[in-house]
């Protein structure tokens, strides 16, 4: 089971059960032991830190300031009602926005069609994962950033090709409309890490459903309407939900495609890279804070709201 | 009546003929298709590759990947092009990777033999917040995490890259590894328990080798990701003698000198080699370890 199929059984069965178990207990001080590197950390690094940004963003938090000598003025909502008014602010959310809704379903829709036609057992099968899973493994780092910097440049590759039939194209890099596009290609372009998980729960749909309903009649596009696909909701479903919390994350490629500008004219600037300037070139913590806690909240909404959708699409078979 | 047997016969094969040939028609189209598709994938990397070799005043004037005229000038240049010579910054991202894998393997196994072997009070809420920091932005720890580490005077060290590493935060691989346990079978517990083994030696000389391809997965992803974290070291790490190559590759996007691009290319080849070795060695964990964590 995925990540999210092991909340979902603790959120049913903690329903289902209106009380914890008793269960016998006979490790705890064993399994304390064993878990205490996790729990250090997840008090130190984790929870209290939460805690801690919560509080700062209602102050004043100079990051050149120690917190220990100079506590950072308490502001109450200040930094929220600024950040509401705020027009950078806004333009990172909606560059960010745009981003996530644009290139998620995308990039899926591509892993989910190629994992498609990559039938068990073909010529060719294992070429042909390798070639598309490699981006994706080389897609955060910082070289392949650069490289597209080269490839959507005015005289880039892109453009190269475009030549070729005659089209003199703009340097899509250094274009306001076209350079959010070209970090979204970027993130299509890794579509090979959610189709080695599409692959994977194919190969796990057992043959003699398709057999079954081979005999019944059933053809090609049928069989994948009435047990391909709906066996494959619960995948799709954890693909689109941990896929748009890390889209909102992106900072790397934003930061070197656009030199660490967030240009032109502010089209790359997206929430992690305005957030990173704020807090560590501008030294506003308390604002970071603010922002980083407005995102948590719109993350918990997209995910929720996904979460309420999939009773209408997702096919549970338990 | 014979008559009529043959000719249903005959129209029957002549059918199921033209749909074998329709259906090899098919696979023929998939596989130009496929074939189109990866060029397409690898095209940008080839190229980087290729235009590392070009003297630089050629990189762009003639974009074809297929030359005559190659140089290693771009790696000699590029070697010393920045503050520090390249490979200060190739062991700095070696060290960085190394303590995190470490920090992954010995921290995730132990949380992960407490949550797929033992029974203890508040398993099920501890396991619950487990899964929920996978999914938890970074951002909302940044600042508090970033001011702990700069009162502790560990700014421009690499603790604060590996030490939180030894603490299991990465919890990703925690679930990864409770995955594999559960699948071991019962009776090798069972019979280590009727043995006189305590928890300990069990994890360690049952567990720890039964789960292998799960340490396996998780070095290789800690590898991957180590190596091409940008963040961490970018707002960590200041002295240019600290850099990891991340960051370090980023000096040719600041430099005035950005006509160079030969040498920014060389090195960026440089800097993904490890990372397409790892892919190369590992790729059999990094498919298997993604679908036993993805799966429903």
């Amino acid at each position: 089971m995925s990540s999210l199929g092991e909340l979902r059984t603790i959120a049913l069965s903690a329903r289902r059960t209106g009380q914890r178990q008793k269960e016998r207990a006979p490790d705890n001080l064993a399994a304390y032991l064993f878990l205490l590197p996790w729990l250090i950390g997840i008090v130190v690094f984790t929870i209290g830190p939460m805690l801690a940004s919560l509080y700062l963003s209602f102050t004043d938090y100079n990051l050149l300031k120690s917190p220990l000598t100079n506590p950072p003025d308490f502001i109450g909502v200040d930094n929220y009602v600024e950040m509401l008014g705020d027009a950078a602010f806004w333009n990172s959310f909606r560059v960010t926005v745009t981003y996530v809704v644009v290139s998620v379903p995308l990039q899926l829709g591509l892993a989910l069609g190629l994992a498609l036609l990559l039938d068990r057992g073909m010529r060719g099968l294992s070429f042909y994962r390798s070639v598309f899973y490699l981006p994706s493994l080389l897609g955060g780092s910082v070289a392949i950033a650069i490289l597209w910097r080269q490839v959507f440049g005015k005289e880039g590759l892109v453009n190269g090709f475009l030549a070729l039939f005659g089209i003199d194209a703009p340097g899509w890099i250094g274009h306001p409309d076209y350079a959010l596009g070209t970090i979204i290609i970027l993130h299509i372009w890794t579509f090979g890490s959610p189709m080695v998980i599409f692959l994977a729960g194919l190969r796990q749909i057992p043959e003699m459903y398709h057999e079954a309903a081979s005999v019944d009649g059933a053809g090609r596009v049928r069989r994948f309407f009435s047990i391909t696909l709906p066996l494959l909701t619960p995948i799709i479903f954890f693909n689109l939900v941990l896929q748009i919390i890390f889209a909102f994350q992106t900072f790397t490629q934003a930061y070197v495609v656009s030199g660490g500008t967030g240009g032109p004219a502010d089209s790359t600037m997206f929430y992690t890279l305005f957030l990173y300037r704020t807090g560590f070139l501008e030294y506003d913590m308390g604002y970071a804070s603010a922002m980083a806690w407005f995102l948590l909240i719109v993350i918990a909404a997209f995910t929720a709201f996904n979460f309420w959708l999939s009773k209408f699409w997702v096919f549970y078979d338990d | 009546m014979t008559t009529e047997t043959v000719t249903t016969e005959r129209v029957h094969t002549r059918s199921s003929a033209s749909y074998r040939a329709r259906s090899r028609m098919f696979s023929v189209l998939k596989h130009v298709g496929l074939i189109a598709a990866s060029a397409l994938m690898v095209y940008p990397l080839i190229w980087l590759v290729v235009s590392s070799f070009k003297p630089n005043d050629q990189i762009f004037r003639d974009l074809s990947i297929f030359t005559t005229n190659l140089t290693i000038e771009n790696y000699i240049n590029g070697w010393n092009d920045l503050q520090a010579p390249f490979s200060t910054f190739l062991l700095n991202s070696t060290v960085l990777s190394v303590g995190a894998i470490i920090g992954n393997l010995v921290s995730c196994s132990l949380a992960a033999y407490a949550f797929g072997r033992l029974k203890f009070r508040g398993r099920t809420l501890l396991f619950a917040i487990m899964l929920a920091t996978i999914m938890l932005p970074f951002q909302v720890v940044l600042v508090p995490q970033f001011t702990i580490f700069k009162e502790l005077g560990w700014l421009n060290t690499f603790l604060p890259l590996i030490v939180p590493k030894f603490l299991a935060t990465d919890a990703f691989f925690v679930f990864l590894m409770v995955q594999f346990i559960r699948a071991l079978p019962k009776e090798i517990f069972e019979a280590a328990r009727i043995d006189g083994a305590g928890h300990f030696r069990t994890y360690l000389q049952i567990t720890v080798p039964l789960m292998i391809p799960a340490l396996a997965t998780t070095a290789i992803f800690t590898f991957i990701w180590t190596w091409s974290d940008f963040f961490g070291p970018l707002i960590y790490l200041r002295i240019p003698e600290m850099f990891p190559v991340s960051v370090a590759l980023k000096g040719f996007l600041d430099s005035q000198s950005s006509s160079d691009f030969g040498s920014m290319f060389a090195m960026s080849v440089v800097s993904l080699i490890p990372l397409f070795v790892a892919f190369l060695v590992g790729q059999k964990y990094l498919i298997k370890g993604f679908a036993t964590t993805g799966i429903k």
